[in-house]
């Protein structure tokens, strides 16, 4: 078949060779000599970026059949999808060197990784559950790998529901392949318009109950504010993170091949404003930073769903989404890497004085906190103006308006991390050394955040003119 | 030009920021040398300046930057941003010479209000309604900081709440210029355009909820009652300079806001809702001048006195939307006088703010209860005070005079109802002269025995700002010709 291109999957190709290669080095190397394991898994990562931006500007092809889409979302995902798993390593190392399961961790978050990206570029249902089941496996050892009595109920937690989510996906995926008569997307599409709608709604909402798992969005979100917690720091910082990226994307393409016979709009706008208000009640009660942006993360992605749901109605849907994706990115590992940064602290108070001991970390988490929240000049700000205006312009602008009251209620909470952070203690003991890797990866993605805030849409117009030349 | 008169203390602010060596006087004095410089820059740029044909910008500067939703980085200045312009330049010069002796944390203090001078004037010469928003977020997170960070009391809580009500008024900005943006055909945040284009004409509704979005955004940071809560222990609890700030320049970015963005771009809900602004003008007006009587504490007072002075501004910009016959000339000068209320505002409370900053440094309190008779042991304090006091209860010859005196002759020239806002004269008339009573005359007791006077650090910027309160009320043409064609382009405008 002339659609049988592996070098178009190059990327996913470096990522799991990486995986395995880690792996085999890991186990043969001495502990104080796991730093290799470490450099194979980056440099993997890096040959996977190289051959992701390698791919831009190509013409858009589906490969394998209709199995992949090789377009501009498939292109951007696997580039911030490599640049997140890079700074999640650069702000583990401190925590992960030397430790007994180092190079295990990286061969996990690689895994993991190419699950995303797979899951983020499919069309086809069979994938999507492979790309599910390849995604979430890594992450039950991730978190669990602490072996912490809490990181050990995170993980349990974690697998009983993601083994529940995975079900209702396959039972979602076998009932709208059972109405549809295909599980690749351009025929399913045909399929389902003449299906009967009560199936294909069925078959959406189970389908995209395993897609929010994934996310951590309502309803499959119990999983994220345990896991944020319990999990190493580099674990927490990627599983808030990556696997929302390819969820979300997945989900998108999912709604391209819905049918005008079920109001799915209408779900999909429903699931955002319930997960955006459910994360946002739920962080104000927090006082454990780690847990607080654990919530923070899923309300996070009731934003990211806005522009999911005017998929059809508007051209600027996709780049608002993809736009969205990187900045959440950047800004959710930078406040992590501050976490990261400054060990041993757990709570917000124990913040106090932050600013005054480190102020670079201070302005790192200044800037990652205001970004979350979506103040200018910041990534998520300019992200957060894009999605706004596509779903108002897909007119849904009283989900707008909640989202703008839901944006209000998420400042209590950052401002009661940030208070104590910029408070003056003179109380305090000598402050507490701090990580040096991980402090240059919150300083590196603050700078990023401020960068992507005022540049983030000039990416944008790339991303709408390459749609264009569809 | 504009760039760099914007820019510059922003460069200055971050240089500051990255020197944890910097000895705390040359941080102080830095701070003043960049102020200084922006009013010369500023100076340069009123001298250069003639007024633009049919409604233009002058040292106008465009560049590309989010192409893609039509938003480019444009600043221009006209009658109506120019003279605020220049008042930033003047308070904050004024605040930096009033903080040359700061002790706490000068390095910061001093890279912080550089970064709240850049974000104000960036936001007097916005032509973007995206990089208007900026702007405005930023001086909300910088005024957060300046008041957490060096207010006494409880100034973490008075900076959380000021944060979150005027953060809640931005995103109901941000909403309504979402909502331009998807209006405009083609879709456009450049504020010039969409004043061409004044979308969402012929559609009442939704041009009056996009309205009422921009205004509870601008009324939230004006602010007029019933979102004027955040205020008063704002004031209380910040510095004495960032008091200053936050009346003479934030408060001014709501008032501007009013003339700049939603009369221009929305003149027929505007005109629709020109009774209900009016309405809520008067109320601030009356409201701040009564709860002001009632207060013990001097800073508490004087921050109730912007309500009521920002009152005016809106009951002159509702007036202005009210539509009748040959009531064009009374409306422009309602909206003169409007602009020239902002600027005698931010000269006198500025200076009224930096005074109550001396009660503070020297004795730790605000009630006037406990000082009696300072002009005995305080005389150019109590010179001084007495001075602001008349100037901001609107005497002839200081800048109030004028500016009330437009407004209330132009409103009530469209219409009656304006003249209910008059009491609010009186009222300030008789607070002003009942705190000057308290607090400077009688014998001399409480916390006044052996009141140091003010210093020339505190002297010079105080006097300073009165003298040009009252050179504006003594020779105010050269403001006035300024301000009128650009005032007369609005009611034209809003009158569409």
């Amino acid at each position: 078949m002339s659609d049988e291109k592996p070098l178009a999957l190059l990327p996913e190709i470096f990522l799991i060779l990486g995986a395995v290669l880690t792996l085999l080095a890991g186990s043969f190397l001495p502990r104080h000599r796991q730093w290799i394991a470490r450099l194979v898994a980056v440099a993997a990562l890096l040959g996977a970026g190289i051959a992701a931006a390698a791919a831009l500007g190509d013409p858009i092809q589906s490969v394998y059949g209709t199995t992949f889409i090789i377009d501009t979302g498939t292109v951007f995902l696997r580039l911030v999808v490599v640049a997140a798993t890079l700074l999640v390593i650069g702000l583990g190392v401190d925590e992960l060197a030397g430790t007994r399961r180092e190079s295990e961790t990286y061969a996990l978050l690689l895994l993991s990784a190419l699950g995303a990206v797979v899951m983020g570029s499919t069309t086809d249902l069979l994938v999507l559950v492979a790309s599910f089941l390849l995604g979430s496996i890594p992450l039950y050892g991730l978190i669990g790998m602490l072996r912490s009595p809490g990181a050990a109920e995170a993980a349990m937690k974690t697998y009983l529901l993601g083994a529940l989510f995975g079900i209702v996906l396959m039972l979602g995926v076998s009932v709208l392949y059972g109405v549809g008569g295909a599980t690749a997307y351009p025929e399913l599409a045909l399929g389902l318009a003449r299906a009967p709608a009560a199936a294909v709604a069925f078959g959406l909402l189970a389908v995209l109950g395993g897609l929010m798992f994934k996310a951590g969005g309502v309803p499959g979100h119990f999983w994220v504010p345990d896991a944020a917690q319990a999990a190493g720091t580099p674990a927490a910082a990627f599983l808030t993170t990556i696997p929302k990226l390819g969820a979300l994307l997945a989900a998108y393409r999912l709604m391209t091949v819905m049918p005008d016979s079920v109001d799915w709009p209408l779900l999909v706008a429903v699931l955002a404003a319930v997960t955006m208000t459910v994360g946002n009640l739920a962080a104000l009660a927090q006082t454990d930073v780690r847990r607080l942006l654990g919530w923070s993360t899923v309300s996070q992605v009731g934003y990211l769903l806005l522009p999911v749901a005017v998929v059809g109605g508007t051209a600027a849907a996709l780049p608002a989404l993809l736009v969205y994706l990187g900045g959440y990115a950047v800004t959710n590992l930078t406040a992590f890497a501050v976490i990261a940064a400054a060990p041993g602290r757990r709570t917000v108070e124990d913040y106090t004085g932050l600013a005054t001991t480190h102020p670079w970390l201070g302005s790192a988490l200044v800037v990652s906190l205001l970004s979350l929240v979506g103040t200018p000049p910041t990534a998520v700000f300019l992200s957060k103006l894009g999605v706004f205006t596509v779903a108002w312009d897909g007119g849904f602008a009283w989900l707008v308006v909640i989202a703008a009251v839901n944006t209000v209620a998420s400042l209590f909470y950052y401002l009661r991390w940030l208070g104590p952070a910029f408070r003056r203690d003179d109380s305090m003991e000598p402050a507490a050394g701090l990580a040096p890797f991980a402090t240059a990866a919150a300083v590196a993605g603050g700078v990023g955040v401020l960068v992507l805030g005022v540049i983030v849409v000039s990416l944008a117009p790339v991303v709408e003119t390459s749609l264009g030349a569809r | 030009m504009l760039s760099l008169i914007v820019f510059l203390p922003l460069a200055a602010a971050l240089i500051l920021a990255v020197l944890p060596a910097m000895p705390d006087r040359a941080a102080r004095w830095s701070w003043l040398v960049v102020t200084v410089a922006e009013l010369l820059l500023i100076g340069v740029l009123v001298a250069g300046y003639d007024t633009p044909p049919d409604g233009g910008l002058a040292f106008e500067e465009r560049l590309r930057w989010i192409p893609s939703v039509n938003s480019s980085y444009h600043v221009g200045v006209d009658g109506l941003s120019l003279p605020l312009v220049a008042l930033t330049a003047v308070v904050f010069t004024a605040c930096a010479v009033y903080a040359i002796r700061e002790d706490r944390r000068p390095r910061q203090q001093a890279a912080l209000f550089l970064f709240l001078q850049s974000v104000s004037l960036g936001l007097f010469v916005a032509q973007d309604l995206i990089l208007f928003f900026l702007f405005f977020d930023l001086s909300i997170v910088g005024m957060y900081f300046a008041i957490a960070g060096w207010g006494h009391g409880n100034a973490a809580r008075s900076a959380l709440k000021f944060f979150l009500y005027t953060f809640l008024g931005s995103l109901a900005l941000l909403l309504g210029f979402i909502g331009l943006y998807l209006a405009a055909d083609p879709h456009t945040f450049d504020i010039p355009e969409l004043v061409a284009a004044a979308p969402l004409a012929g559609r009442p509704v939704v041009g009056g909820l996009v309205l009422a979005a921009i205004l509870l955004g601008l009324a939230v940071k004006t602010p007029t009652v019933p979102f004027h809560t955040w205020l008063p222990p704002a004031h209380t609890d910040a510095s004495a300079v960032g008091s200053a700030v936050l009346a003479a320049i934030l408060l001014k970015m709501g008032t501007y806001g009013f003339v700049r963005i939603a009369m221009p771009v929305l003149p027929e809900a505007w005109q629709a809702w020109s009774w209900v602004i009016l309405i809520v003008g008067i109320v601030s007006v009356l409201y701040g001048a009564l709860v002001a009587l009632a207060q013990s504490n001097v800073k508490r007072m004087i921050a109730y006195t912007s309500v009521n002075h920002m009152g005016y501004v809106v009951v002159a910009v509702g007036a202005a939307g009210i539509l009748a016959d040959d009531t064009a000339a009374a409306r422009e000068l309602a909206v003169v006088g409007a602009v020239t209320q902002m600027v005698s505002h931010g000269l006198i409370t500025a200076a009224l703010f930096l005074l109550a900053g001396v009660l503070y440094d020297r004795r730790e309190t605000y009630e006037m209860g406990e000082f009696g008779g300072l002009a005995d042991p305080a005389p150019r304090f109590a010179t001084l005070f007495a001075i602001g006091g008349f100037a901001s209860l609107g005497l002839p010859a200081f800048s109030g005079f004028i500016a009330e005196f437009q407004v209330f002759a132009g409103s009530i020239g469209a219409t009656w109802v304006a003249a209910l806002a008059l009491p609010g004269i009186l009222i300030t008339a008789a607070l002003f002269l009942r705190s000057a009573q308290k607090l400077l005359t009688g014998t001399v007791g409480g916390r006044a025995v052996g009141f140091p006077d003010l210093h020339l650090r505190e002297t010079l910027p105080i006097a300073g700002l009165l003298v040009l309160a009252l050179f504006i009320g003594v020779v105010p043409w050269p403001l006035l010709d300024l301000i009128a064609p650009g005032s007369a382009a609005v009611v034209e405008l809003v009158s569409r």
